[in-house]
């Protein structure tokens, strides 16, 4: 298992440095990262300096990261960047196959070198290699038309967004220069992910990011995941939605075939007005009253059914796939 | 706080280690007074050493920023001379090339900006060193409206500051590009930046004593550049006055 990174926006040594952090060690990085460096030169500009000053080429800039770093220096050229990335994944270590994964930082950057068409023809390419397991990327959506930020969406079978908390709908035109709502944003941020199944059906999963320091936590927002599930649910004028005593009062009903097992005659409803009900009825004749009794005194179950509710948890329209762990 | 700016707000909501800094202005709001503070920063920085500064400058020529700063108190000639300030002076950039031979020129730019770079670094000193470009929006009206290739020379200038000690000063016209239907330079340059620096008029208009507004917010991308406080967005109210700038919070003025 390895990792190739595609750099387009930072050095690479603002990554080691990352990964270094949350704790892997520099065996680990040398073994299973590899960086393609196309931050430092990426249109060739140093190296022409150098030769123009009939200097060396110096290589990648750092030593001790020699193998880990691989300076590109052609980004316009999208063929010749797959094939780095490909030549960077094979490159790894291992028995038998071995896999790899593909980070793009970022897809923004490379646009600006490159067609949509050939970026998009790239990412296809590396997708069905059969060494490469997975490849994220990260894009600016509002560096680029709808379009092509919707091209990619559809390339990929997992959309996660990171959209402020406060927005403000008067920046820009009246309130210029106030930028205090930015202080909230950048520390706190909604998570969105939208996945893809193979059946085709689109899960969606809210989260709120809080950054703090050097660590970046998620944490679950249930209360708006509810509010998207009423989002999901068509507007209509009557409530489709169950209140919380509605709840715990279906969960309290008797099903029909269903055992408590408490050892007492369990009274099924059957459309008929319960026992003592009918006792207090005035208008109710003897007779009519001694049918009911006898009817219940003689409603022994000859046959049993054995009733097993296993769903109970799930309700109606949640967004559980039964078919999930289907390999297929 | 009329030294070199160690105890103003400015300062303080910079911190010292900020690389990338990218400075928005507007019509109503020039801020042209924060590029000469920083540029008079980066020339009386460091004790012995000190920084030296390259100031690519496309809006004026340099009888211009010698007269301003000269009043702040720092001799930009005398530096110039000793070579602490190397001055390129871009008002007929690109020159006489055309068409496609924008990204040579700007290629070209950039490997001069490096060689000084570099000269200064092997020399004593040691010190930060800032390249500062005035202004981008004309390198993009020099580059015939190229902010592809802009970018490009702007990327170049950026890896300066990882590898080479450097800081870079942009500034750019906010205003030019709020009504353009694509995305223009300013929106990739708030990507690129450590700190940027937002002046604005007041929402109230024209005063005598408070000249706008000046909004900068702080990425803090590298860890000497957190500020202490851990605050990220500061605002506060400016002043222009002929030997510098005062900086104070909205209605502290005295």
């Amino acid at each position: 298992r390895g990792l190739v990174v595609v750099a387009f926006d930072r050095s690479p040594e603002v990554y080691l440095d990352i990964m270094l952090r949350h704790g892997l060690d520099s065996n680990a990085l040398s073994r299973c990262v590899r960086i393609l460096d196309c931050y430092s030169d990426p249109l060739g500009w140093k190296q022409n300096i150098r030769s123009e000053q009939h200097q060396e080429d110096s290589g990648t800039p750092c030593s001790t990261n020699k193998d880990t770093i691989t300076i590109f220096r052609s980004v316009k050229d999208v063929d010749k960047l797959s094939c780095s990335i490909i030549d960077l994944g094979r490159g790894f270590e291992g028995e038998g196959k071995t896999y790899f994964s593909v980070a793009v930082d970022s897809i923004s950057s490379m646009l600006r070198h490159a067609s949509v068409q050939s970026i998009s023809g790239l990412l296809s390419n590396l997708r069905s290699h059969d060494q490469i397991s997975s490849i994220f990327w990260l894009m600016h959506s509002d560096l680029h038309e709808t379009k092509f930020s919707r091209a990619f969406e559809c390339l990929s079978t997992m959309v996660a967004c990171v959209e402020p908390e406060v927005v403000d709908s008067v920046y820009g035109e009246e309130r210029r220069g106030d930028m205090s709502f930015l202080e909230h944003n950048y520390s706190k941020a909604k998570f969105h992910v939208r996945l893809k199944r193979r059946n085709g059906r689109v899960k969606h999963l809210y989260e709120e990011l809080c950054v703090e320091g050097y660590d970046v936590k998620f944490i679950s927002a249930t209360s708006v995941s509810i509010e998207v599930n009423q989002s999901l649910l068509p507007k209509v004028q009557f409530n489709l939605e169950l209140s919380e005593k509605e709840r715990s009062d279906r969960a309290n009903v008797v099903l029909p075939f269903e055992h408590q097992g408490k050892g007492e005659p369990i009274r099924i409803y059957d459309g008929r007005r319960s026992l003592p009900e009918a006792h207090q009825d005035p208008n109710l004749t003897t007779a009519a009253l001694l049918d009911e009794t006898e009817a219940l005194k003689s409603a022994n179950p000859k046959g049993e059914i054995h009733y097993l509710r296993d769903s109970d948890d799930e309700r109606p329209d949640s967004d559980e796939d039964p078919d999930d762990d289907l390999d297929i | 706080m009329e030294e070199y700016g160690a105890g103003d707000l400015l300062s303080e909501a910079m911190c010292a280690g900020a690389r990338v800094v990218v400075v928005e202005d507007c019509v109503e709001a020039p801020a042209a007074f924060v590029l000469h503070l920083l540029l008079k920063r980066a020339l009386a920085a460091g004790g012995g050493g000190g920084g030296g500064a390259a100031l690519l400058a496309l809006a004026q020529p340099f009888s211009h920023y010698d007269r301003v700063l000269r009043k702040m108190g720092c001799n930009l000639s005398m530096h110039r001379k000793s070579e602490r300030l190397h001055f390129f002076d871009l008002q007929g950039f690109p020159g006489g090339t055309q068409g496609g031979a924008i990204a040579d020129s700007l290629a070209q730019l950039y490997s001069a900006v490096q060689r000084v770079v570099e000269t200064c670094r092997a020399g004593e000193n040691a010190g930060r060193f800032t390249v500062m470009i005035d202004d981008v929006s004309l390198l993009e009206v020099a580059a015939n409206g190229s902010a592809d290739d802009v970018l490009d020379f702007l990327h170049y200038c950026v890896t300066l500051t990882s590898e080479m000690n450097c800081s870079l000063v942009v500034l750019i016209h906010e205003d030019i590009y709020s009504s353009e239907d694509g995305v223009g330079l300013l929106a990739h340059l708030r990507y690129i930046a450590d700190l940027v620096i937002k002046a604005a008029p007041l929402s109230t208009g024209l005063a005598t004593d408070v000249h706008g507004q000046l909004s900068v917010v702080n990425k803090g991308m590298l860890i000497e550049q957190r500020p202490a406080k851990g605050q990220k967005v500061w605002s506060f109210h400016f002043k222009v006055k002929e030997n510098g700038a005062d900086f104070f919070y909205p209605g502290s003025r005295h």
